[in-house]
């Protein structure tokens, strides 16, 4: 399907991930109490952060996601996605990590628990990550710094 | 001990498949949809309202629920306060998310994909996560 005005759009495979991600976070929450935040249950797994959540089961959680990558990009037989340089990628992580800790939350936590939810902290958290994405991109067009292949 | 650890893993290889499905794990297709003033790729809004409206059916289930079905209890966040830690660290975020497209689920996902790009981004992210806790010295 082809979304009018956006050709490279891929609105279904979009709205079919957004399904299982959903899906996936209703399995932690409804199965296991907990929401299904990856930047801490990482900070959990690697024992940066305490959480009453065990500990095997935030490396199970962590374990799954390129489990489930994996099935999908064998099954599609789709080509490898380019990706930033070692550089740029260290410097990206390196402030994802500082500001999902400030934070408490990225995208999933964040952006799909708590805004599902309506926490006010999430609303504002996901706003305003998603203000500075657009701004850091559109900066760096300006300024015509390319950083994928 | 079984359930601790299936019910996390069921729910992260879901996570995975739909992030890699839904071009999440594409970098490109994040710093298109994060393209908002340029060629915009809509595409992650597809994701997102897939995800919040799955979840949010969830979160109406879970109003009626006692407890979880695999655990004791629930363990939510509920907290309130709008800070400037929470603003902050979300700026921050989502700079270091339009840097390089990825985010933390994409990051681990990403192993499946391009294992040297996702051991870097992730080694990055701990260290970041890392300096926080050292810095707030808990």
């Amino acid at each position: 399907m082809i979304l009018p005005g956006f050709p490279d759009a891929a609105p279904l495979a979009g709205l079919g991930g957004g399904i299982l991600i959903g899906l996936a976070a209703a399995v932690m929450l409804l199965g296991a109490g907990r929401i299904a935040g990856v930047s801490g249950i990482a900070a959990r797994a690697f024992g940066i952060a305490s959480s009453s959540m065990p500990r095997s089961g935030a490396w199970a959680f962590i374990i799954g996601l390129p489990l489930g990558a994996l099935i999908v990009t064998q099954l599609s037989g789709a080509a490898a996605p380019g990706f930033a340089g070692p550089v740029t990628i260290a410097i990206a992580g390196l402030i994802v990590g500082v500001g999902t800790r400030l934070g408490s939350g990225c995208t999933s936590g964040h952006g799909v628990c708590g805004m599902s939810r309506l926490s006010q902290r999430s609303l504002v958290a996901t706003a305003t990550f998603m203000a500075t994405g657009f701004a850091t991109v559109a900066a760096m067009n300006l300024l015509g710094i390319e950083v994928l292949p | 001990m079984i359930r601790d650890n299936l019910v996390p893993l069921a729910s992260g290889t879901i996570f995975g498949s739909g992030l890699a499905l839904g071009g999440m794990t594409d970098p490109a297709r994040v710093r298109g949809f994060l393209d908002l003033f340029g060629n915009w790729d809509p595409t992650l809004a597809f994701v997102m309202g897939g995800a919040v409206l799955v979840m949010a059916l969830a979160w109406l289930l879970q109003k009626q629920m006692q407890r979880p079905v695999f655990a004791e209890g629930f363990s939510l966040p509920d907290r309130s306060d709008i800070t400037p830690r929470l603003v902050g660290g979300s700026a921050l975020f989502g700079i270091g998310w339009g840097i390089a497209g990825l985010c933390p689920g994409p990051g681990f996902a990403a192993f499946a994909i391009a294992p040297a790009s996702a051991a870097i981004f992730v080694a990055a992210m701990l260290a970041g996560m890392l300096l926080v806790r050292l810095v707030e010295g808990q």
